[in-house]
């Protein structure tokens, strides 16, 4: 069963006069607890589908449905309140840049989710996720004051803490060395067999995507 | 669950010589405000006490200027006009009448007092009625004169100290070779009196040479009189003015509305600035966190939670401001009063800025108020924020 199927998914922008086709008429499912790797060039479209399918950025044309629910078909547009709402409810989010707040400590950065979604914390959950990514002795440290692995595995944390059904990573292991790009893989693999998370990963590294159970090439915005 | 105030809090704690900065801009306008209120309210107030401290509703000069009228009643001047003495009689036939003090006040130039010398004023009172209408006026040496002919002076506590005389000694009165023994001085009132030498009425209209004239007669009516009838029966009186408690009041505060008008244009001002400051902090704040915010919002941060979270910042600051605004205010109450002292044509005695707890409580609120106007276009700004737009901004580098 496809969580996230979108039809002549396209995306486009202008660039001073020119008009840019990001994504151009992508069709893909993405099936429940798959592990799917987006590879291709810079500029080749990979990250502006991920936004798309990850519900935030607007497709320009096509169909987009996420869990069954439409989000895009000939200019409908779900609303925003909705948006969040799928949001909340189906994924989460990792980024090469981390994007953790400085002034939260570890544990408040994890929970970051909860203050939107007014979850109540699930100590059981917290502990779980912490000593799964490695960072219970870490909870009460300032992001300034750990290294940049083990922000990834706060983000990865953070993305977690919902039980979202849907991961979506943005080059996460992009800002790591070797061996941390390993362990962040290694990390979304467990997740996804584990606990049956699907996956999307964008990333450059072959190493990485080679992680997952599917890798689709992205060519000037298509699948080839 | 880390609640959005703590984000606030902490996020505010970030770049903290800003905030510092801003909370200073927020706390002057407040100091500014809550003293205007206190200003306002305490003005007034002792403006009402002096006026009832003169021991008299109504004071009866010689035909000239009101101001100069007001002046004369409130801070001793020398209002050189004469009427004859003989009103007093007429004036204790009124029935309305409960008690009279006749006034006469002369200067003489001192030409030995200071560099260029100056006016030394004298205030011819009369001991029996003057003392029991004044009745803040304490004698903390000697007593007061008991012969109105006599050449005997009550000084006031300032005039005792810078003329450096104490109860026995003798005061000269320049340019009319007359020595004034010195029998009492009061206690410091806090008012004009302080630097006011009095001198027996009948003993000054003879050193000036003013026999029968005096300058102004102090009437205390009875408690059941109408005040505004009986000032008509004394314009019958001939080539006389009748100044009233409610035209002094008028008068002075005609004059005060200038000063007032100004520091409410500073407050204004103030306001208006940190106002400013206020909104150019948090939409500082808000491009900085351009980012971040969209992270937010893709973790399921709705427009509103993330208005309420900018716009609690903004109330953060302005609470915090407020504080430290009211408690400046009460704190440094005495250096702000001596500074409107300064530019204020008239002060009366006693405190002129009356703060209370209720006063600083209702002008925090209004700061926070004009706070939070003040934060809503920032916040707007951050709650329209598109995720995507937010991360491929991507300036956040932790």
């Amino acid at each position: 069963m496809s969580i996230i199927r979108a039809h002549k998914l396209v995306k486009k922008y202008l660039r001073g006069s020119e008009e840019i086709m990001a994504v151009n008429g992508i069709d893909i499912a993405i099936q429940t607890g798959e592990f799917i790797a987006f590879i291709g060039a810079s500029g080749s479209g990979k990250t502006t589908l991920l936004h798309m399918l990850g519900c935030l950025d607007n497709p320009s044309a096509g169909e987009l449905y996420v869990g069954g629910e439409t989000v895009y078909k000939d200019n409908f547009r779900l609303p925003e309140r909705k948006l969040t709402h799928i949001r909340r409810r189906t994924f989460g989010y990792i980024f090469q840049k981390f994007y953790l707040i400085p002034t939260l400590t570890v544990l408040e950065n994890i929970l970051l989710p909860h203050t939107f979604t007014q979850r109540r914390d699930n100590r059981n959950k917290v502990m779980e996720v912490t000593k799964l990514l490695g960072l219970d002795h870490r909870l009460m440290h300032l992001p300034k004051e750990i290294s940049g692995g083990e922000m990834q595995r706060v983000a990865i944390a953070r993305a977690m803490i919902n039980e979202p059904k849907v991961i979506l990573a943005d080059e996460p292991t992009g800002n790591l060395d070797t061996k941390r790009s390993e362990e962040i893989a290694g990390i979304l693999t467990q997740l996804n067999q584990e606990k049956g998370i699907t996956i999307i990963l964008v990333t450059h590294n072959p190493s990485i995507a080679q992680k997952a159970g599917r890798i689709v090439e992205l060519r000037d915005g298509q699948l080839i | 669950m880390t609640n959005i105030n703590t984000i606030a809090y902490k996020n505010l704690r970030r770049k903290k010589i800003r905030s510092i900065l801003t909370l200073f801009g927020i706390a002057l306008s407040t100091w500014i405000l809550v003293s205007l209120f206190g200003f306002n309210q305490g003005y007034e107030q002792s403006l009402n006490k002096d006026i009832d401290d003169l021991g008299f509703q109504i004071l009866l000069t010689a035909k000239g200027c009101p101001y100069e009228a007001a002046t004369l009643m409130l801070q001793g001047g020398a209002g050189l006009r004469y009427m004859p003495e003989t009103v007093l009689d007429e004036l204790a036939e009124h029935p309305e009448v409960q008690a009279l003090t006749p006034m006469l006040m002369q200067a003489a130039f001192d030409p030995m007092s200071g560099d260029t010398g100056s006016m030394i004023a004298y205030t011819g009172v009369d001991p029996l009625t003057f003392p029991g209408m004044r009745a803040y006026l304490k004698v903390v040496q000697g007593a007061w004169f008991t012969d109105l002919y006599a050449d005997e002076a009550v000084i006031g506590y300032e005039a005792a100290e810078l003329e450096q005389r104490e109860v026995g000694d003798y005061l000269l009165i320049p340019g009319h070779e007359v020595e004034l023994k010195v029998v009492a001085i009061l206690e410091r009132a806090g008012t004009q009196d302080d630097g006011t030498i009095f001198v027996p009425y009948k003993a000054l209209q003879k050193i000036f040479g003013q026999e029968g004239n005096i300058t102004s007669v102090g009437i205390k009516v009875h408690r059941d009189v109408n005040v505004s009838g009986y000032e008509e029966k004394l314009y019958q009186l001939p080539d006389v003015q009748v100044v009233s408690m409610a035209q002094v009041k008028t008068t002075i505060s005609n004059l005060v509305d200038t000063a007032r008008v100004m520091v409410l244009s500073i407050a204004v001002i103030a306001v208006l600035i940190a106002m400013i400051g206020v909104m150019n902090t948090i939409l500082m704040s808000v491009l900085e966190r351009f980012p971040e915010i969209g992270i937010m919002k893709s973790m399921g941060a709705s427009s509103g939670q993330i208005f309420r979270l900018i716009w609690t910042e903004t109330v953060i600051l302005c609470l915090i401001g407020g504080i430290v605004g009211a408690i400046l205010a009460l704190g440094l109450q005495v250096v702000t009063e001596g500074l409107v002292r300064y530019v204020l044509p008239y002060s009366p005695k006693g405190s002129i800025i009356r703060i209370d707890a209720l006063l600083a409580l209702r002008s925090i609120g209004l700061i926070v108020l004009i706070g939070l106007i003040s934060g809503i276009y920032p916040s707007f700004r951050a709650a329209r924020i598109r995720p995507i737009e937010a991360i491929k901004s991507g300036e956040s580098e932790v």
